[in-house]
C-alpha cells in the first residue's frame, strides 16, 4: 500500500471557510491482480479520498495468451480450441461466432438443423453465463445461498453441454460448415427437463435477492453509467441495455434463425448495478423462451434407419477386443459414439454443409474407405485443408456479454493471415473507471461483479 | 484483396464527394464495404463519417491493425476502423495506411470516438503504430519491459523474452510517490 501527497482538501484561497487544521492526502490502493474479487487477473490502481474512489487506473493483460498470434500459425479449423478459452463461461458462443466468420469468408451455407443447433447451444451458453455472473456477484456481496442455488442451476445445463460435446469448458463442438456431431438421442427432452429445473432455481434466487433489502442497498444507484457514456466508450450487451439502450444484434442484424424466433429485449432505465442484475435475470427467461421455440421448430428427426441389428459403440468394441473377443469383429457394424467420435454417416447431411473441401467426412467413411480417408487427410494436413479465397470479413454475434466480433483476413492460404477478436469485455473494462469513480471502495466489488468481466476474452 | 465494388454504398459515395482526393481504394467482400483513406485526411474523414447527418456512424465497433509485409504491399501497416450507425443499422470499415518508417504514426481518433482509447493502445502495443494526440499511449496487454511488437509478422511466434526484475508500484495518475 502506498500513499501520495497531494494538495490539501479544502481550497486555501477561499476567504469564507477557515483553513483546515490538518492536511489530507489521497491514498493509492492496489486492488488486484491477486485479489479474490478481481478474479485474479486484473489490477485496479485506485486513488482514494477516505473511502471514496477519486480515480482508477485499470491495468489488464495478466491473462494474455496470444490468441491472435496463434490463430495465424495454425490452420483455420484448428483455432476452435483457442476460441473455447476466450469467454470460458460460454465457450459455445465463441465457437459459433468463429465458425460463422470462416463460413462467411467461404460463402458457405449451413443446414437448417445445424442453424437451430447453433441457436440452441448459444442460448444455453447465454444462460450459463448470466447464471455465473449473478452467482459470483451475489457471493461477493455476501449471499452464499444465491451462489449455491445458481451454481446448481448451471450444473443442469453444463451436464447437457457435457453430454453433447464431451466437455464442460473445452468444447470445440462447432466446426466450419456444421457441428461435430448431431444431438444425442433424447437430448431435447432432457433439455426441457433441465429448463424447468433452471426456472425453479431462478425463481428461488428471484425471491431471495430481487426484493432483498441488503442486496438492494448494495446495488441500487451504484455504478451508474449514462446511456450516452456507455455508447461512446463502446459498451454492448446487457450492460448497455441496462442503461435503456435497446441494442441487440439478434434483433438488429438477425443471424442464424433468430428472425424466426419470438423474444423480447429487456432494457433498464438507470444503468446501475440493480438494472444490470434485472436485465440479466430477464434475459435468462427470454433465452428459455427461445430454447422452447427451438425445441418445437428444429427440423430433421434424426432417426437411424440404415443399421440393422444391435449397433455397437466404439468403446464397446474396444472393450471386447481387450478381452480377446475379436473373432466376429469384422462382421459387426461399428456405431461411432455421436458425442466423442464425430459425425455419423446417417446424420452427417443433416448437420453439415454439403462441401467436401470444408467439412470432414463422416467417421464411417474416414475409417471405411480410401476416398473418405483421403478426404479427411486433405483437410487435416498442414498447409492443406480449408483455404478461403483472399478477402476480409467482419462477423458479429450477440454473445452473453455483448458484441463478439471477428475480423478475418485471408490471403488464400491454409491458415489465417489475421484474426482479430473484438471482445465485449475489453470495451466494458475501458468504461469501468467511469462507473466506479465517486462511489465507495466497497461498491467497486458490486460494480465489477455486475459487469461480468471474463479475463479469457479480455486479454485473449 | 483488391475486389471491385459489387454494390454502391451510400456513405462511401458521400465520402467520395467530400474527399475525392483522399480515397485510395474501395472494395466490398461478402457484403462488407471497405474504404481506404489517405493517412493525411484520415482524422478528417472519420470526423465527417461521425458528424454527417446522412452517415451518422455513431459507434466505434472496433479498431485494429494489420501487418501487410507478407502480402508484399506497401505501406506496411494498416489501421482498420469498424464503424456502426444505429440510425441506419449499417456497418462500414474504414482503413488507412500510415507511411513506413521507424515509427509509423497516424492521428488518434479518441477525440471523436472515446471508445478508440484502449484499442489504439493495443495497436501500438501489438504493431508499433503510434497514434499522435492519444492521451495515454501505453502498452495495453504486454508489459512495459517487453521488447518489440508481437503481432508484427517478423516477430517469431515462439520467441522468449527474459524475466523482468521486480519494479516498484507506480501509477501514471500521480507523479510523486512515497512508500510506507
Amino acid at each position: 500500500m502506498t500513499e501520495v501527497l497531494t494538495t490539501s482538501a479544502a481550497p486555501e484561497s477561499s476567504p469564507v471557510s477557515p483553513k483546515p487544521a490538518f492536511t489530507t492526502k489521497d491514498m493509492l490502493l492496489n486492488m488486484g491482480p491477486s485479489h479474490p474479487a478481481m478474479h485474479g487477473v486484473i489490477r485496479l490502481v485506485l486513488a482514494l479520498d477516505g473511502e471514496i474512489v477519486k480515480s482508477a487506473d485499470v491495468e489488464i493483460g495478466y491473462l494474455h495468451r496470444g490468441f491472435e498470434k496463434d490463430s495465424e500459425v495454425v490452420g483455420w479449423g484448428q483455432v476452435f480450441p483457442y476460441t473455447d478459452r476466450l469467454n470460458y463461461v460460454s465457450p459455445l458462443i465463441n465457437n459459433v461466432c468463429y465458425a460463422m466468420g470462416v463460413e462467411k469468408l467461404l460463402d458457405l451455407q449451413i443446414t437448417e438443423r445445424c442453424q437451430y443447433i447453433r441457436v440452441l447451444i448459444s442460448e444455453v451458453s447465454r444462460i450459463t453465463d448470466h447464471l455465473t455472473c449473478i452467482a459470483a456477484c451475489s457471493m461477493e456481496l455476501g449471499s452464499m445461498t444465491g451462489f449455491i442455488y445458481l451454481m446448481k442451476a448451471r450444473e443442469y445445463l453444463y451436464g447437457l453441454v457435457e453430454e453433447l460435446t464431451g466437455a464442460r469448458l473445452t468444447v470445440s463442438y462447432v466446426k466450419v460448415g456444421g457441428v461435430k456431431a448431431d444431438l444425442p438421442e433424447g437430448w431435447l427432452e432432457r433439455l426441457e427437463t433441465a429448463l424447468v429445473a433452471v426456472e425453479k432455481e431462478i425463481a428461488e434466487v428471484n425471491r431471495l435477492l430481487t426484493r432483498n433489502r441488503i442486496f438492494i442497498d448494495r446495488v441500487k444507484d451504484v455504478g451508474i453509467i449514462s446511456k450516452e457514456d456507455a455508447w461512446s466508450v463502446g459498451f454492448t450487451g446487457p450492460v448497455l441495455r441496462s442503461t435503456g439502450f435497446a441494442r441487440d444484434i439478434r434483433k438488429d442484424e438477425p443471424y442464424l434463425v433468430y428472425d424466426r424466433l419470438d423474444f423480447d429485449v429487456p432494457v433498464g432505465a438507470l444503468g446501475d448495478n440493480y438494472d444490470r442484475y434485472l436485465v440479466r435475470m430477464e434475459e435468462m427467461h427470454q433465452s428459455i423462451r427461445i430454447l422452447r421455440q427451438c425445441i418445437k421448430q428444429i427440423p430433421g428427426g434424426a432417426v437411424r434407419v440404415d443399421l440393422t441389428g444391435r449397433p455397437l459403440t466404439g468403446a464397446e468394441m474396444v472393450d471386447s477386443a481387450k478381452m480377446g473377443m475379436t473373432a466376429d469383429l469384422l462382421l459387426r457394424t461399428v456405431r461411432p459414439d455421436p458425442t466423442l467420435d464425430g459425425a455419423e454417416k446417417s446424420r452427417a447431411h443433416l448437420i453439415n454443409a454439403d462441401a467436401k473441401s470444408v467439412v470432414l467426412p463422416p467417421k464411417e467413411d474416414t475409417y471405411g474407405n480410401i476416398e473418405g480417408l483421403m478426404n479427411h487427410f486433405m483437410l487435416i494436413m498442414e498447409g492443406e485443408g480449408l483455404k478461403p479465397p483472399p478477402g476480409e470479413i467482419y462477423i458479429a454475434n450477440e454473445a452473453a456479454n455483448g458484441e463478439l466480433g471477428f475480423h478475418m483476413v485471408s490471403n488464400g492460404e491454409g491458415r489465417a493471415y489475421r484474426v482479430r477478436c473484438r471482445p465485449p469485455c475489453f470495451y466494458l473494462m475501458q468504461g469501468l473507471e467511469k462507473m466506479i469513480v465517486g462511489d465507495m471502495i466497497a461498491d467497486v466489488i458490486a460494480t465489477f461483479g455486475t459487469i461480468n468481466m471474463i479475463a479469457g476474452e479480455l486479454d485473449r | 484483396m483488391s475486389e471491385s465494388p459489387t454494390t454502391v454504398h451510400p456513405a462511401i459515395e458521400k465520402l467520395r464527394a467530400q474527399f475525392a482526393d483522399a480515397i485510395i481504394e474501395v472494395h466490398a467482400h461478402r457484403g462488407d464495404h471497405t474504404v481506404v483513406v489517405s493517412p493525411e485526411r484520415y482524422h478528417e474523414a472519420i470526423a465527417f463519417l461521425h458528424n454527417d447527418a446522412d452517415c451518422s456512424y455513431d459507434f466505434l465497433t472496433d479498431l485494429s491493425g494489420l501487418d501487410r509485409i507478407r502480402l508484399h504491399e506497401s505501406p506496411r501497416f494498416e489501421v482498420i476502423v469498424h464503424l456502426y450507425s444505429t440510425a441506419r443499422n449499417d456497418r462500414l470499415r474504414v482503413k488507412t495506411r500510415p507511411a513506413d518508417g521507424e515509427a509509423p504514426t497516424i492521428a488518434s481518433i479518441t477525440d471523436i470516438y472515446p471508445a478508440a482509447n484502449w484499442p489504439e493502445r493495443e495497436v501500438w502495443d501489438m504493431f508499433g503504430v503510434r497514434f499522435a494526440g492519444h492521451p495515454n499511449l501505453k502498452r495495453m496487454l504486454m508489459y512495459e519491459e517487453f521488447v518489440g511488437h508481437p503481432l508484427r509478422k517478423d516477430y517469431p511466434v515462439n520467441k522468449r523474452q527474459p524475466l523482468v526484475v521486480e519494479r516498484p508500484v507506480h501509477d501514471t495518475h500521480q507523479p510523486r510517490l512515497f512508500y510506507i
